[in-house]
């Protein structure tokens, strides 16, 4: 069962909603509408579904729609038309027609948010700040002090617990902002732009941070940001959108090889592949390799080979005519210990990153092998390509599997 | 042009009837208001009379303490009332004192919930503001008039009016603050489920809490201008001897009576003063 599951979702601010959805379904843009209505769309016709566990990141350019999107999942936004179903224990509550106070059970319990400019309280000390939540659940204040202190223990924050919120810098106080939203103990996490307002270090520190402290708390977390790399590192799945609309929904990679227009191929041109990318889509097939003498050409210019036996395993390799060294490296394994001159065998599932590491120690081509069969080469031609952002231009489909 | 010179608007007319139809129809109902306000303020000047003055003195002196922490203004408000005491206008200074914390009580507890009710409810603003805008231009002796009329000579008419003049600072600035709450705070109070009455107790008022304040020590302020006004209908307080001064070209007791208003309008200011802000006002 998703955590949340959104179907054909539309969300209209202004006086004349039903006017809009009918302009709408007629075909008329989002410019058309506020001329001739003046409401503005916000979101039309979202289909997406979140699982648990599962880190959405909704992307986009300002005004895409993507905070009007978030903003309905907790009842901030209306919802004009459509199903915004949230998980709640066995059952799935629909926000946008449920009562006042299943809506305020919702929000209490299963969903909480943090926002781009932190808002916390400037007249609550930090410790209260983050005990916020646990107020309006109705705990009372022994016991909500000593939960809030516990996630304040999480963030790294329990000395600051009795400074104001302007006496911390904007990471900290961020963290206080997540403090709080963890201290509801809800499933459903809603994140805007949490980490915009902070300069670069600060931010990738926090994301790790937040990478680290879902690995543990497991939550599900919707999550707002217009960078496309921080969607990528943080990302199970991207959805973008543009003018209200969702245009791509998949797997980070997917994003990155197959953008669907020049919209999302503008994110992608400006982002780093190394995280994101994987061998399988970068490599050279097997097939396509030059082949000498029964055995395969890996590189040409020194003339490194391998030969593989019947069922598609290497059995051994050289360059120049001296054999080389054949080498299984695993998920983890120190790649800075491979000798100069190894050739090293790995999964397809390598990451762009490694795979360039890999290939900097050893100074060979990477073998790339599932069930012990070889399924294609990682040449530098290939990890050229890729940082070159040629990949997922015209002759993207020679590389890509 | 003569025209219309010759057919005057009876406006002032209007004016009269009605509040002849007033004085006629609920006559009973203001008499009421006005016996029982009256009884309630000499009550209150009576029971800080009883004491000596040294009691009421140390109680500014604690309560200037309690909320500044601070030695020279407790130094300041003992040596001003000494002088006030010294001058001859003890008395004076009481009912002015209980009239002005009449006046701010009922601004503040009627003035708070109306500029509440008017950041919800922007329409009843618009509607609001020219009446407020009204109350604080037209000249209070124009009103004077007719509070005179229906509550009769006396304290009463004096307090009416001088809510009628401050009441304005607590609903603008209370309206103000509310209204001027950020929006992700509301968002964030809204997004962990706060109801109405929480929004409202735990997330608006403390944050307009400084421009509540702020009107709250401005009515205080307001009210004590109303002083002398008061006198001429009748209120007892400080602007008596100011308008018997003024009627017999007394010069000394002209100064030490204005003296004496001036001395309460800074130890009020000063106490009142919103602690965390000692930059402002």
């Amino acid at each position: 069962m998703s955590a949340i599951s959104i179907r054909n979702l539309d969300v209209v601010f202004g006086d004349s909603v039903e006017t809009s959805l009918t302009l709408l379904d007629q075909g008329k843009t989002r410019q058309e509408i506020i001329d001739l209505t003046g409401s503005v769309v916000g979101v039309h016709n979202a289909n997406i579904e979140v699982a648990e566990g599962e880190i959405c990141v909704l992307m986009g350019l300002s005004g895409s729609g993507k905070s009007s999107l978030l903003r309905a999942v907790n009842g901030l936004n209306p919802v004009s038309r459509g199903e915004l179903l949230v998980q709640d224990g066995d059952q799935m509550v629909d926000i946008g027609s449920c009562d006042e106070a299943t809506l305020r059970h919702m929000r209490t319990q299963r969903i909480s948010m943090v926002f781009q400019s932190f808002a916390l309280m400037p007249w609550l000390t930090v410790l209260d700040n983050v005990a916020f939540g646990l107020e309006m659940q109705g705990i009372g204040k022994q016991e909500r002090r000593a939960k809030a202190m516990e996630k304040l223990e999480m963030v790294g924050l329990h000395e600051w617990s009795d400074k104001y919120a302007h006496e911390l810098s904007g990471g900290m106080q961020q963290r206080v902002g997540l403090a709080r939203a963890f201290a509801m103990d809800s499933d459903i996490l809603l994140m805007d732009e949490p980490f915009s307002a902070l300069d670069p270090l600060i931010r990738s520190q926090l994301q790790d941070e937040l990478i680290e402290l879902q690995q543990r708390l497991n939550k599900t977390i919707l999550f707002v940001s217009h960078d496309l790399d921080e969607a990528l590192k943080i990302g199970t799945n991207i959805a973008i959108m543009e003018s209200a609309e969702i245009i791509q929904h998949g797997k980070p990679e997917d994003i990155v090889l197959n953008p669907v227009n020049t919209y999302v191929e503008n994110f992608v041109a400006h982002t780093n592949p190394l995280n994101v990318l994987k061998g399988r889509s970068l490599m050279t097939e097997t097939a396509q390799l030059a082949r000498d003498d029964g055995m395969l050409i890996v590189n040409p210019n020194d003339n490194t080979r391998i030969s593989l036996d019947a069922s598609g395993q290497v059995i051994s390799a050289s360059r120049q005519d001296k054999p080389l060294a054949l080498h299984h490296w695993q998920e983890g394994e120190n790649i800075d210990a491979l000798a100069e001159g190894s050739l090293v065998t790995a999964s397809p599932d390598i990451s762009m990153r490694a795979a360039i590491e890999i290939r900097y120690n050893t100074g060979l081509p990477v073998l790339l092998t599932e069930n012990e069969s070889l399924v294609g080469v990682l040449s530098d031609k290939d990890l050229y390509h890729a940082l070159l952002g040629k990949h997922f231009t015209s002759d993207a489909e020679v590389t890509s599997s | 042009m003569n025209w219309i010179t010759e057919h005057k608007i009876p406006l002032g007319s209007w004016m009269e009837a009605f509040v002849d139809w007033l004085t006629f129809n609920a006559a009973g109902f203001f008499d009421a208001i006005s016996i029982s306000l009256e009884w309630l303020i000499l009550s209150v000047v009576d029971i800080f009379q009883w004491f000596p003055p040294y009691v009421p003195m140390i109680m500014a002196a604690a309560v200037a303490w309690a909320l500044h922490r601070s030695i020279p203004l407790v130094i300041f408000v003992v040596v001003a009332l000494l002088l006030i005491l010294n001058l001859g206008y003890w008395q004076e200074m009481l009912e002015t004192f209980v009239l002005v914390l009449t006046a701010t009580t009922i601004s503040v507890v009627v003035g708070i919930p109306i500029g509440i009710l008017a950041a919800h409810k922007p329409r009843l603003y618009t509607y609001l503001r020219p009446i407020l805008d009204m109350m604080q231009t037209i000249p209070t002796f124009v009103y004077l008039i007719p509070t005179l009329v229906l509550f009769g000579l006396g304290v009463v008419p004096g307090l009416i009016s001088t809510i009628i003049f401050a009441i304005a600072a607590p609903i603008r600035l209370t309206y103000l603050g509310i209204s001027k709450v950020p929006d992700e705070l509301i968002e964030a109070g809204k997004a962990f489920g706060a109801t109405p009455s929480k929004l409202l107790f735990k997330v608006e008022l403390p944050a307009a809490m400084p421009s509540i304040m702020a009107g709250i020590t401005q009515c205080i302020m307001l009210s004590l201008s109303m002083v002398v006004i008061s006198a001429l209908v009748g209120a007892d307080g400080l602007g008596k001897p100011v308008i018997r001064a003024l009627n017999t070209v007394n010069i000394s007791q002209g100064f030490e009576a204005g003296l004496a208003i001036v001395l309460v309008a800074i130890i009020l200011d000063r106490i009142f003063k919103n602690p965390g802000s000692k930059e402002e006002g």
